[in-house]
């Protein structure tokens, strides 16, 4: 898992469908922050038709970081763009709930 | 107190953390347990984000402790503005680096939970926060509200444990605070994670009155005051209220100052009352209890001392009028500044407030003298254990400061005479008992000392009057009904005066009978005395003429005796004869 501050993935760009921008914030190479990362990863794939960014924030480097997104749990996936901002916490094992939170799929 | 803090560390070995909340420390002798977390619950606006916050901020200012508020119902901003109303400079305090706020807010709606997390942003949002400022002390306000947003119990209460963990490793000594709970002192069962240190904040409404409650449920390692202390919150803050002299030492004086009314002082061993201590006046309504009051604060002032009137009856400007009716001129007192008049009706806030803003003016104003009229008005504004409390703390505190304090009580017709209601006699060092006395168709006015510790008193009870020159004593006349008063007494001393001019008239015909027998048998003495100068002049002048004739005939005899020598012949016989004669005579 690569976490630098700003790397983005970007991935068959196609301006037709909506850019989605998300943030993942994880403290240090946790097996949480690794699991998370890698369901991110292939959730994204699967459903974002490859139109997305992520940007890993670990806090352990950028502590002042939490605070603007208002952070309090760890992994929390925060979904940017397109807005409104959502917040997905824990390791996103459960694809269902992580599209839920995504606003791919309704809410129950 | 200073002793008790002391032997507290001495007892328990651990250190505290001053709170710097006024009356906070003493409860808890010294404070808060030092690099622990100590858990605040209470019900809603019952002051416990106050309390962190004045923890804080106290820490900052007085102790020199940065400390970090992690809000999770208020944003910094709303924070820092409902303070600042409480007098707390906090947005000085944030640029100055000696406070920090984070607020942490989680909006359930905008979060999904999807598997395993934890809490370590938190801990990294507060590990941040503390290491900017260099903080030593942490409020967590409130961090149940976690429980409210997040759907995974068991991940929060092991995140919590660890929090608390965390926190003690860190040595920051903290204020948790909790919602509380039916039947529990958090809702969420917090305690059982914070087991140092519990304060519960309450508060209740007895007959409309509201008044704030804190107690210290358990501190663990430490004596703690146990009761329930009233607190309030005003500009300045919390004000804890402990029973100030728990062990009883206060310093005592022999001077004595006067009451204001010289005959009184007589009755009080010819001095007064002592210095700093308490005087009870009871007695029924219109007795003339805020009179003897204001001879004593007029005297007061009259020595220069500073003086305080708290009025629970009437205003000030009422007071003034009604003691000018009676000679008392406490106007120019007031001009002076040596005397300051507060006046408030007794419902007008609970009786903590009443207290609280009593110690504040006493302390701003520092006078020697305090004068409470009357402190019966207080029950209203609580219940008698209350009320009771309330004026052992008073008087505890005055007795500290070395204030004589003059209360008066105003006792029912019906109840006895000799039970104030609220039992504060017991209190007191001096007990003043004005009483009616009715007869022969008037009310009259009696006063007594029914108690004076540590000085002698008259046992008498006097009749009590007012007059334009103030209040006068008068020997009560004890006449053969029992005790006169009024016109009765005033008949019976004139019938007294009578008698006694009566009395007078008699002896001064005595005298004068006296005066005339003596004069006339000096008198008689003087006639008896000229007759015996009479006779004795008598006497002496038969006495010469007797003489004269026994010269005259010596020198008779002579002559013959000579005409006989001429004659010798017939000497024998001549001298026989005149022998014979002279025999014969």
């Amino acid at each position: 898992m690569k976490t630098s501050a700003s790397r983005a993935v970007r991935e068959r760009k196609n301006s037709k469908e909506p850019i989605w921008e998300l943030r993942l914030y994880v403290a240090g190479q946790t097996a949480k922050s690794l699991l998370a990362f890698a369901n991110l990863k292939r959730i994204c794939e699967e459903h974002l038709g490859g139109s997305y960014q992520i940007e890993v924030v670990d806090l352990m480097k950028n502590p002042e970081l939490a605070k603007g997104d208002q952070i309090f749990a760890l992994p929390t996936l925060v979904r940017k763009l397109p807005e409104p901002v959502r917040k997905i916490i824990g390791d996103l094992s459960n694809t269902e709930r992580v599209l839920v939170g995504l606003d791919l799929r309704p809410r129950a | 107190m200073a002793r008790a803090k002391k032997s507290g560390l001495a007892l328990d070995g651990i250190l505290k953390c001053p709170t710097g909340i006024q009356g906070l420390d003493e409860v808890t002798f010294g404070g808060l347990p030092r690099g622990r977390p100590t858990l605040v619950c209470g019900g809603a606006g019952c002051g416990k984000t106050l309390l962190g916050m004045e923890f804080l901020v106290r820490g900052a200012t007085q102790y020199d402790e940065p400390g970090v508020c992690v809000s999770f119902e208020e944003t910094a901003e709303e924070l820092a503005h409902n303070v600042e109303s409480l007098g707390f400079a906090v947005h000085a305090l944030i640029l100055q680096k000696k406070l920090a706020v984070d607020y942490v807010q989680i909006d359930r709606s905008l979060v999904e939970e999807t598997g395993e997390y934890d809490l370590e942003a938190l801990f990294v949002r507060l590990g941040q926060a503390v290491d900017s400022i260099g903080a030593k002390r942490v409020v967590l306000d409130s961090i149940e509200s976690l429980f409210a947003s997040l759907a995974n119990e068991a991940i929060l209460r092991s995140e919590l444990q660890r929090l608390f963990r965390w926190l003690k490793d860190r040595k920051l000594t903290a204020v948790v605070t909790g919602e509380r709970g039916e039947g529990t002192l958090t809702r969420h069962g917090l305690e059982e994670y914070i087991s140092d240190c519990v304060i519960l904040l309450d508060h209740r409404v007895t007959e409309t009155v509201f008044t704030r409650r804190l107690r210290v449920v358990k501190y663990r390692g430490s004596t703690h005051g146990t009761n329930e202390y009233p607190f309030l919150i005003d500009q300045d803050g919390i004000s804890v209220l402990p029973v100030t002299s728990v062990d009883l030492k206060h310093a005592v004086s022999d001077e004595r100052i006067s009451t204001g009314i010289p005959a009184l002082d007589c009755m009080l061993g010819g001095k007064g009352y002592f210095r700093g201590s308490s005087i009870l006046i009871s007695g029924t309504a219109g007795t003339g209890k805020t009179s003897v009051a204001a001879h004593f604060a007029d005297a007061a002032c009259a020595r220069g001392e500073r003086c305080i009137m708290f009025s629970f009856e009437e205003s000030a400007d009422q007071v003034i009028r009604n003691m000018r009716s009676i000679g008392i001129n406490l106007g120019r007192w007031i001009n002076k500044g040596l005397l300051q008049f507060h006046a408030a009706r007794p419902t007008t806030f609970g009786l903590e407030m009443h207290l609280v803003k009593m110690h504040k003016i006493i302390r701003n104003f520092d006078p020697r003298i305090v004068v409470v009229d009357p402190v019966t008005g207080l029950i209203d504004s609580g219940t008698q254990a209350e009320t009771q409390s309330m004026l052992l703390r008073l008087i505890d505190f005055l007795k500290e400061k070395q204030i004589t304090a003059l209360m008066t009580t105003l006792t029912g017709g019906a109840s006895a005479q000799e039970q104030t209601e609220v039992s504060i006699s017991s209190l007191v060092d001096t007990w003043l008992l004005l009483r009616d006395i009715e007869s022969s168709g008037e009310r009259n006015r009696g006063l007594y000392i029914l108690k004076s510790r540590g000085a002698a008193h008259s046992n008498q009870i006097r009749e009590f009057l007012l007059t334009d020159r103030g209040v006068q004593l008068r020997n009560a006349y004890l006449g053969e009904t029992g005790l006169l008063t009024g016109s009765a007494r005033v008949v019976q001393e004139a019938k007294d005066a009578s008698q006694a001019l009566l009395a007078e008239q008699e002896i001064g015909t005595k005298q004068c009978a006296l005066d005339r027998k003596r004069k006339a048998i000096e008198a008689q003495m003087e006639v008896l005395r000229l007759e015996l100068e009479a006779e004795v002049e008598e006497s002496r002048r038969l006495i010469a003429q007797e003489q004269t004739k026994l010269k005259k005939w010596a020198q008779d005899q002579g002559k013959m005796a000579k005409s006989r020598a001429v004659n010798e012949g017939a000497r024998a016989g001549k001298a026989k004869s005149a022998r014979a004669s002279e025999d014969r005579r």
